[in-house]
């Protein structure tokens, strides 16, 4: 039946129509051309959970375990999955008040919402049993695991490092790394990162808003597992290293010893140290401040970082370029008077006048004077003697750092004509200007790293191989990176001379280190005092054993303690005795070094 | 036996296949909101999809008990219905049970039962008797005034019950009062209205009157030569502005802080996707990530890991989105439009008024539930929480859907008869 109103009918289908209409468009929109909420949907319930692999272990150059893992759980929290809950519960589980909890979501929050954070860092494996069983109430958090350094020694702080969270400037350029990884910050653990580190996994599981975990994302078809780190092995001698850094306790300074016939660093010490289980962890960033404040400067890596004049010792330098550029023979002699030479006294009262052999066993200054004089009257110019003296020296690893997977050289000081010309004037310096420099005093800077490979360097006769850490790393067979051999601008056969003045440091009746000598091991050393406008001299020796097919060349630097005979020459016959003997019958001796405090707290 | 077959034969096939179709969407859909591992048997009555079993069963029981009716039973039935069921309005205020901040609903054992759903149906009935009167003239303005009071005596008791989704549901009858008779330009000033309610909350409403005056200069000046134009459009513009106004300090002073954001959030105004937005965003994000086809069944991760909340009531249609996708979205839209035009076809063809009322009542408030509810999941209505009809978890919802469905079946039946 009709009435008057029925057209109305067709309005209200169009109303219906419309409506329908608007919805299929913006239904159309929503789920075919915008294509963000896909997106979304995948973050919403997919959790991305990294699995971190062990970090590759290292050991020392004879097996011995000396860097390893131990696990360590992280609270996470995605704050956009965090709903209500009772915090004071959790709070209380991690140990933590109020308002630090509330403080630190607020600032994850800034950084993302979406993305997983760090909530709590390392939590206990009790906390951890907990927090198994009653995450659930926790919306939003999750444990992951993670892997933390451990020592077996509490040597070897420098050379091994540590590993701390990457940086954002990493994390942007690197995209191997997301915030909160860890990453190799100093020592081996740095240059070594990419072989250390493994491959991290990524597992995707599926959660609901609860929190709960719904079983792994398409039966873990996108997932990857974890690659373990490779592990390390060290040249670093660990009885050694242990056994130098008791020597040097309470002392500053440091030892390095070099393999002459690798380059391998058999041990590396900067003292005072630390321990470096102290820099791991949750109480890494205060431990660290408490280290840094030190005015010892435990971080400070004097073996590589500190330089100091080489005196003494470098007079062996200055004979070899003599002999090299022929402005002497062994056989020339030059007077000494003792504390009344001119221009530079010499301290020590022996027979004068000295040939080289006898001038190195007594360590005469105005002999090494009147032999670098020659050398820089060999031109007319002093610029271009200087040049070739300077060109010698360098050929050493002097004035250079060596590159290899040292963290952190610096490159000591020797410098170039245009600092003198800087200095004194194009015309206003000659031989004796720099007279210093015969004695390893002046402007000269080297490292202790240095000074050991140029003890190396003459106990191979003219040639050395760069220092390095590495020995070998799992399953690399390639060493080419570590095994660079570099040969000197000395002739092999001038350094005949120089190792026989050495080895009298030793057995000659007046030489400097004679106490010192160790029965049955042909040991070739040279003292060293550098003088140090700040304080007393730091006592400085190098020394190689044995004198032929050496095994062992080191430098010891005990800073303010005076001469180089009186500390560091008993030092480094310790330990040469120690590494080619395995033990040391001077007990007297050790003891007298061992209790030594010469930093005075 | 040889007439109830007879009732079978007149029963429009239509309606009732595209009701069953869509209860088997619903509570497959329903199925795979709550779908997990653990409970896999659909017969499960610890779960939603167990339960709903039970409601459809009953619902097709009641669908089939109310063919055999006969059709004078609802009208004579209408006032009677109409009064029991203001009076359980009247009294779950206060006994009801308070189930998400309304006190709308009784709980007798296990089942839970809400007036206002029932209200619908006792509504469209009285509202179809009433205007179906013989001697009634809808011209007068005592007789729209009594009609519109059926409509907001239960309306404002539902409002009292704290439930405003249900109480706005009963402004769809404003439908039925066009179709008979409602000058038209009521509707189009009450489109005009919401139109102006929209704006005023989208835009700073000096910048709003300014533009409005701006209008009116222009259509007076187009139109100079006609002075009760003239007024007309002068008269507009002031309601206009008093409407503005009075917008803008109900919605700053009189909605709670919750529906102003609801409110807001729809707009697009507030993007507070943890708050007030959570739910709106959500829901965008499972019904997008169905794309073309969806993700399948049961294999849609935004619902069935409850990050929708309300997954298998109010918002239903998410899993639809997300596991069937743009074409299952269609399939559900098309069966409502179908649906609706349907019962307005049917309705005009009906000899009785009372049954032409009903069956608009019906579509009217079908459509309000359709629109609202598919709106508020793709963020073009605020966020109301009222059901999907025969989609939507719930027994009183389907009961009380079937009920007013199939009551309009029957009426159809009998549709050369005068009731």
């Amino acid at each position: 039946m009709k009435n008057i109103y029925s057209e109305r009918k067709y309005v209200v289908i169009g109303i219906f129509l419309a409506v329908g209409f608007i919805f299929i468009a913006k239904l159309f929109y929503l789920q075919i051309i915008n294509k963000s909420y896909l997106l979304s949907a995948q973050n919403n319930v997919i959790r991305i959970i990294t699995q971190y692999p062990a970090r590759g272990l290292i050991f020392d150059r004879n097996g011995k375990l000396l860097v390893y893992n131990e696990a360590a759980y992280d609270l996470m929290v995605v704050p956009d999955q965090v709903k209500k809950f009772d915090t004071l519960e959790l709070c209380n589980l991690i140990g933590i008040d109020r308002e630090i909890f509330t403080h630190r979501l607020k600032s994850i929050r800034e950084y993302s919402t979406r993305k997983a954070s760090v909530f709590e860092k390392q939590i206990s494996k009790e906390t951890y049993g907990y927090m198994q069983e009653k995450l659930f109430k926790f919306p939003g958090f999750y444990v992951q695991s993670r892997i933390l350094r451990s020592y077996t020694y509490p040597i070897a702080a420098h050379t091994f490092g540590y590993i701390g969270e990457v940086d954002n400037a990493t994390v942007s350029s690197d995209p191997y790394y997301k915030p909160g990884d860890y990453i190799g910050i100093s020592g081996i653990e740095k240059t070594y990162e990419k072989e250390l580190r493994g491959v991290n996994g990524v597992k995707r599981i599926m959660v609901d808003v609860f929190n709960r975990e719904k079983g792994s994302f398409q039966n873990g078809k996108y997932d990857t597992s974890a690659v373990k780190g490779k592990d390390l092995w060290i040249t670093i001698d660990a009885d050694l290293q242990l056994y130098a850094e008791q020597l040097m306790a309470h002392k500053k300074g440091s030892i390095v010893a070099i393999e002459p016939s690798s380059g391998e660093i058999l041990c590396l010490v900067s003292c005072p140290s630390y321990d470096p289980n102290l820099l791991v962890g949750r109480v890494r960033s205060k431990n660290y401040e408490i280290l840094e404040k030190d005015t010892l400067q435990p971080l400070f890596n004097r073996a590589l970082q500190a330089t100091y004049p080489p005196g003494s010792s470098f007079k062996l330098m200055n004979a070899l370029i003599a002999l090299q550029e022929g402005t002497t023979t062994p056989e020339v002699r030059f007077p000494c008077n003792g504390t009344a030479s001119v221009p530079i006294k010499c301290s020590h009262y022996h027979p004068a006048p000295q040939n080289m052999l006898g001038a190195i066993e007594l360590s005469c200054n105005p002999f090494f004077w009147r032999t670098f004089n020659t050398i820089m009257n060999k031109t007319r110019d002093i610029h271009d003697s200087y040049n070739l003296w300077r060109n010698h020296v360098m050929s050493f690893g002097f004035g250079n750092s060596f590159s290899s997977d040292l963290f952190t050289e610096v490159k000591g000081f020797i410098p170039a004509t245009d600092y003198y010309d800087k200095y004194f004037g194009e015309k206003g310096w000659r031989s004796m200007t720099i007279r210093s420099l015969s004695i390893g005093q002046g402007e000269i800077l080297v490292t202790p790293l240095q000074l050991a490979n140029y003890v190396a360097t003459i106990s191979n006769r003219g040639y050395y191989y760069v220092p390095h850490l590495m020995k070998s790393i799992e399953s690399e067979e390639d060493y080419s990176r570590t095994r660079v051999k570099k040969t000197t601008t000395i002739d092999p056969k001038y350094f005949t001379i120089i190792v026989e003045g050495m080895y009298n440091v030793f057995e000659g009746s007046m030489g400097t280190a004679r106490h010192y000598k160790v029965d049955s091991l042909d040991i070739c050393g040279k003292t060293g005092t550098a003088e140090n406008p700040h304080g007393k001299a730091h006592s400085i020796f190098i020394a190689f054993a044995p004198k032929d097919n050496p095994r062992i060349a080191m430098a010891v630097i005990v800073e303010n303690a005076g001469f180089g005979a009186t500390w560091a020459a008993p030092i480094t016959t310790l330990l040469i005795e120690k590494y080619l003997t395995g033990k040391t019958k001077r007990k007297d001796v050790e003891e007298r070094i061992i209790n030594c405090n010469l930093i005075g707290d | 036996m040889r007439e109830d077959r007879g009732i079978f034969k007149k029963t429009d096939r239509w309606l009732v296949i595209i009701y069953i179709a869509l209860v088997l969407i619903g509570w497959i859909n329903i199925y795979a909101a709550v779908y997990s591992e653990e409970h896999k048997s659909i017969f499960d009555l610890g779960q939603n999809y167990g339960r709903q079993m039970i409601w459809i069963v009953t619902s097709l029981i009641i669908a089939l008990i109310i063919l055999l009716f006969d059709s004078k039973f609802f009208s004579a039935f209408s006032f009677p219905v109409y009064l029991m069921s203001i009076l359980t309005l009247i009294i779950v205020l206060i006994v009801g049970k308070v189930v998400a901040g309304s006190r709308s609903w009784f709980q007798i054992g296990p089942v839970g039962f809400q007036p206002a759903e029932f209200a619908k149906f006792a509504v469209c009935l009285a509202l179809a008797r009433y205007l179906s009167s013989l001697d009634l003239d809808i011209r007068k303005v005592r007789t729209r005034l009594f009609a519109l009071l059926i409509i907001i005596v239960p309306a404002l008791l539902v409002l009292l019950e704290q439930d405003t989704g249900s109480a706005i549901t009963y402004s769809a009858f404003l439908l039925v009062f066009y179709r008979e008779g409602m000058p038209g330009r009521l509707l189009l000033i009450g489109a005009a209205g919401a139109l102006l309610f929209v704006l005023t909350l989208l835009i700073d409403k000096f910048i709003l009157v300014g533009l409005l005056i701006g209008v009116t200069l222009f259509l007076i000046v187009f139109i100079r030569r006609n002075r009760r134009r003239i007024i007309l459009i002068t008269g507009s513009l002031v309601l206009a502005i008093v409407i503005v106004f009075s917008v803008d300090y109900a919605f700053n002073h009189l909605l709670k802080p919750y529906q102003q954001s609801r409110v807001s959030v729809m707009l697009g105004k507030e993007i507070d996707t943890k708050g007030a937005g959570y739910n709106l965003n959500q829901s965008k994000i499972a019904i997008g990530s169905g794309g073309l086809v969806g993700k399948g069944f049961l294999n849609g991760t935004q619902t069935k890991f409850d990050f929708v909340p309300e997954q298998s009531t109010d918002f239903i249609f998410c899993t639809v989105g997300e596991e069937w996708g743009f074409i299952g979205s269609l399939v559900v839209i098309g069966l409502y439009i179908v649906l609706l035009i349907r019962i307005i076809q049917l309705a005009e063809r009906q000899r009785s008024i009372f049954s032409r009322i009903y069956g608009y009542g019906v579509a009217s408030i079908l459509f309000f539930h359709f629109a609202i509810n598919i709106g508020m999941t793709i963020g073009l209505a605020p966020v109301i929480g009222i059901p999907l009809p025969f989609l939507s978890y719930g027994g009183s919802s389907l009961w009380v859907f079937t009920i007013l469905l199939f009551i309009f079946i029957k009426l159809d039946t009998n549709r050369m008869d005068l009731i």
